[in-house]
């Protein structure tokens, strides 16, 4: 495109916003044009309802607890630079990155991925997957037809498969733990995100 | 079964091609119908054989009959030897079967795919079908790669293909031939061209990702224009001679390689808007319009092909272009019958291209076989493509977004099949231009059958191993399988989020320009009105309240107000016959006697069922364990990953189980709607409690719930419909979610005031809401009362998010009064 460098010019930070997510400046624009589609207004940021427009998201059992993911508790509002750096999270691994000692994880590595998706099953933030929090994650993604015991057994049997340090509730650890067989690289990164 | 059905179908085929052998060896008088008495009679012939007046119609619905029947053979197979072998390689050869059976009794082939009948009755409604439901988005997204494919790849096959076999024959490998320069390039051009038929009936039985399935398949559709431009330019190159070659009439080959593609796009463009037009004039005679898709189609197939444009790009873009405005024009049911007619269509066209594949191929009078000819073009077509795809793809790579992957490459490469196409442009050769006109066919067949066959074979594996890297070798844990699941929901939504197609200034400009002017002109006013699309959602859920309340009250036995009162009925009837009855029939018939009308489809069984087998304590564990897998594979929901297929040739509208939809939207939309009314209601807990029915006190104010966690809608409404707990706790709300204060179901508000001047949105204006398929289906209609309604929430960030189209009435009012009490706070819809 040709207005390349004056879009990017537009967007404050953008270099500190490229460096920390990986993004390229392509990557980089197109999401900001998205940005700027649901955000229908031009207020500069996001609000739920603007994520309530996507009408495939209502088709998603847990599409509601995925918009919640992008506000931080507190905030309303989602304002480009959160955006793509929750985003960033669904980029493919850098398989070819040199290891630097000193700087932090980048926001797609494994265990961050993995720490987003922790963050939608724990709603209250205690670091722990509780069975009623799970209870209601189940529920969200299983059918009408499965009844409440059913759904009170299959909880009940999740955590006692995950749960080591028998305390009733899925922490961190443990959670990572039970997806080590499970190639979070390819499930969780878009490729279209590269 | 199976058994069976290997034992009388062939048998069957057997003797009716026997019988149908005998008759046509009869003589070919075709007299006019019905004129029994013939030359010298003796007496009064009772009954008659007459043959020769069915003749043409009968052998015509006869092959019609025998290709279906060897579709259903094919199918019904052991499906051991169908997921091996596509479907296209078993009309093949099943072709090759029939073939024999003929030839054996007439020794001569007497049934050939005759191109006339190829490209004027076989092949347009496969082309029309694939347009038809072509995913549009994808399509013009991909636009600029299926281009370039199209059109480069194709001339370069052509050329390479043509002057490679050219130059082994100049160096002797073929033996002699009395072939050209220019008829190596002729038939370079024609064994060129990908083809759609085989490439959709392949790339059907093996899934591959929707951007890969829309490169080859678009390509697939667009090189059609590239192929007839260079078939005619050669051919008129080889009718004038090599001499009279110079640059003008080179530069006239170009020229009219942009006339004919973009004169057949644009009139195909020219045809869809005709179509749109027709569509949008019906009102009162819908019952025709489902066949004006199919007669405006052909009519834009045979318009091009009279004009020497491109048929098939024409029929392509009539397909695209009128996909969407013939959908929201016409009535639900003509949408419904023409996708299923054109299913019909298509299959039937694509079952008996294939079949006549193979009885041509069964004659001897058109095999020359030249060995050094035929597999040097084996093996020329299959390098070049594959080098013609890397190349194209390493340039396109650097100017996509999204890389071309080195194993998309590869399958785009190895699929491309070459079919039916080809075959009728070298039958179509002229015999005395082209002296190798059999050897040519011959050809052409062998490249046929070893790109469907073959490749069509090999192909499934192929795909398998290069993926193999994901293969999950040991039981998944619960909680794996439920991780999995939740990260294919996590991806998808994250894709809705980022937008898959991208939103740059082109597509948000064409979009708007494409509202205001074309649905303007193509879109019947009352289609354009139904685009909005949360408010038919909204709609919907207002439905299913209103079951709900019925059956609620049923429970209850307070149907009198419903079920005694004559005014209410009538007023009903009335009000809606006119106006609504074309639109909702079925609902109209439902409500008339709902005595009969089952409201469990709606309405959950709300007695749990106790499902655990509680023999002893000590199965117990076993037993759970293998329930609770049991019930996460078979309820899980499914996500979009698991449905890849945009485009298949026997089914459509692909997409997760209806209920599944419906009861993830009602949810989601429920308990958004239910944090809005809580937001605004919220603020005023005690007002709400006195005015209303005893019913809804059950509701639990919980005001200690500072973390919303635990979203209390409407528990009446949850016992009532089920199994509603509301998992889906809204936490972008959180913080303006006042927990459950107020939260009255307002299903049951007991106000039953009759305002005759409904505010419900169905009830508006003439022009109002039809609802949806799905709706008239599952849900009854619901009686004029009904009020109760969710209120429409004016949301406070965005001015028309979850707003109504006919904004009029309600709003007005509540947009002064955010935040008063209760009174003012009524549902919407009284």
């Amino acid at each position: 495109m040709g207005s390349t460098n004056s879009t990017l010019l537009k967007i404050p930070n953008v270099e500190v916003l490229m460096q920390e997510t990986g993004f390229s400046p392509a990557h980089i624009i197109r999401l900001h044009d998205r940005f700027k589609a649901l955000d229908k207004e031009g207020r500069g940021h996001l609000c739920p309802q603007d994520f309530g427009e996507i009408k495939e998201l209502a088709m998603n059992p847990i599409g509601d607890r995925i918009i919640g993911a992008f506000f931080s508790p507190g905030k309303e509002t989602v304002d480009f630079h959160t955006f793509v750096k929750i985003l960033a999270h669904f980029r493919p691994v850098d398989k070819d990155r040199p290891k630097e000692p000193n700087s932090p994880e980048p926001i797609n590595s494994r265990s961050n991925k993995l720490k987003f998706a922790f963050q939608l099953y724990d709603q209250d933030k205690d670091g722990k997957i509780s069975r009623d929090e799970l209870l209601k994650v189940l529920r969200a993604m299983l059918g009408m037809q499965v009844t409440e015991e059913q759904l009170e057994s299959i909880a009940d049997r999740t955590i006692q498969e995950a749960d080591l340090d028998r305390d009733d509730a899925i922490s961190f650890e443990e959670f990572r733990k039970s997806l080590e067989k499970v190639n979070i690289d390819h499930k969780m990164s878009i490729r279209f995100l590269r | 079964m199976a058994s069976s059905v290997y034992l009388c179908l062939p048998r069957a085929v057997f003797l009716l091609f026997l019988v149908i052998q005998g008759l046509s060896g009869d003589g070919n008088l075709v007299q006019n119908p019905r004129h029994r008495v013939e030359g010298n009679l003796t007496g009064l012939p009772i009954v008659t054989f007459e043959w020769h007046h069915v003749q043409t119609p009968y052998l015509v619905i006869i092959w019609v009959f025998v290709a279906g029947l060897a579709k259903l053979s094919v199918i019904e197979l052991n499906h051991h030897v169908t997921s091996v072998i596509p479907e296209s390689a078993l009309l093949i050869i099943l072709g090759f079967l029939l073939g024999g059976i003929v030839w054996g009794a007439d020794k001569a082939q007497t049934f050939r795919l005759r191109p006339p009948t190829f490209f004027y009755y076989l092949l347009p409604q496969i082309i029309l079908d694939a347009s038809y439901f072509m995913p549009n988005k994808l399509f013009f997204s991909n636009l600029g790669a299926i281009l370039i494919y199209a059109i480069f790849g194709t001339c370069w096959n052509a050329a390479t293909v043509g002057l490679s076999l050219w130059g082994c024959y100049e160096a002797g490998v073929m033996g002699p031939l009395d072939i050209g320069l220019l008829q190596f390039l002729l038939f370079g051009s024609l064994i060129a061209a990908v083809d759609p038929v085989a490439v959709i009936a392949v790339f059907e039985e093996v899934h591959v990702n929707e951007v890969l399935f829309i490169l080859v398949f678009g390509e697939s559709l667009l090189n059609d224009g590239v192929t007839v431009v260079l078939y005619n330019v050669f051919d008129a190159f080889v009718t004038l001679g090599g001499p009279s070659i110079d640059a003008a009439e080179i530069s006239k080959g170009i020229f009219s390689f942009v006339v004919v593609a973009f004169g057949g796009s644009f009139l195909g463009v020219v045809f869809a808007i005709l179509l749109s037009l027709l569509t949008r004039c019906t009102k009162h005679i819908q019952i025709i319009e489902a066949g004006f898709i199919f007669v405006v189609g052909y009519l834009a197939y045979l318009t091009a092909d009279m004009l020497s444009l491109s048929a098939i790009l024409s029929v392509t873009f009539c397909g695209i272009c009128c996909q969407k405005y013939v959908n929201a024009n016409m009535d639900e049911k003509s949408v419904t019958t023409v996708r299923h007619a054109m299913k019909v269509l298509a299959n039937g066209s694509e079952t008996m291209i294939f079949v006549f594949l193979g009885v041509t191929a069964i004659d001897t009078e058109i095999w020359v076989w030249n060995t050094g000819f035929i597999l040097l073009t084996l093996l020329f077509v299959f390098i070049y493509r594959i080098i013609g795809v890397f190349l194209l793809t390493w340039m396109l790579n650097k100017f996509r977004l999204v890389p071309i992957e080195v194993i998309d490459q590869v399958v785009m490469s190895y699929g491309g099949l070459r079919g039916a196409v080809a075959y009728g442009l070298a039958a179509m050769l002229d015999k005395e231009k082209i002296p190798e006109k059999n050897l040519i066919i011959s050809t052409t067949l062998i490249v046929v059958y070893f790109t469907v066959i073959l490749q069509g074979i090999t192909m499934k594996p192929l795909v398998q191993w290069l993926k193999v890297k994901r293969a999950a070798h040991s039981d998944l844990k619960l909680i794996e399988k439920l991780n999995n699941r939740a990260f294919d929901h996590i991806l998808a939504a994250v894709e809705d989020i980022c937008g898959r197609i991208g939103d740059n200034w082109w597509t948000r400009g064409w979009n708007r320009f494409e509202e205001n002017y074309i649905s303007w002109f193509l879109m019947k006013p009352k289609a354009r009105k139904n685009r909005d699309y949360l408010f038919s959602i909204f709609h919907k859920l207002n439905l299913v309240d209103a079951v709900n309340y019925v059956s609620e009250g049923e429970q209850q036995g307070t149907l009198a107000f419903i079920r005694g009162d004559e005014a209410a009925n009538v007023d009903f009837k009335k009000q809606f016959d006119s106006e609504f009855g074309d639109v909702m029939p079925d609902i109209m018939v439902d409500m008339s006697n709902y005595e009969n009308f089952s409201i469990t489809s709606i309405v959950k069984d709300t007695i749990p069922s106790v499902s655990l087998d509680i023999h002893g304590q000590d199965r117990k564990n076993g037993l759970d364990d293998f329930n609770a897998h049991h019930l996460l594979q078979q309820h899980l929901y499914r996500s979009r990953k698991h449905h890849h297929h945009k485009y298949s040739r026997s089914q459509f509208g692909i997409n997760q189980s209806e209920d599944e939809v419906q009861e993830i939207f009602q949810r989601t939309m429920r308990s958004r709607l239910e944090s809005f009314k809580s937001a605004k209601m919220g603020i005023n807990p005690a007002k709400k409690i006195t005015k209303h029915h005893k019913k809804e006190l059950t509701h639990k104010i919980a005001n200690g719930h500072p973390d919303g966690t635990g979203h209390l809608y409407g528990d009446e409404v949850d016992s009532a419909v089920g199994s509603e707990t509301g998992a889906v706790s809204s936490t972008f709300m959180r913080d303006m979610y006042t927990m459950g204060a107020g939260i009255e179901n307002p299903v049951f508000l007991s106000d039953m005031d009759s305002h005759s001047q409904s505010s419900l949105p169905w009830l508006m204006e003439t022009e109002a809401v039809a609802p949806s398929q799905r709706a008239q289906r599952h849900l009854p209609w619901t009686p004029n009362r009904l009020r109760r309604l969710a209120p429409m929430r004016i949301s406070t960030c965005s001015t028309d998010s979850f707003l109504m189209a006919d904004v009029s009435l309600t709003l007005e009012e509540h947009e002064e009064q955010p935040q008063t009490d209760h009174e003012e706070i009524r549902p919407v819809f009284d």
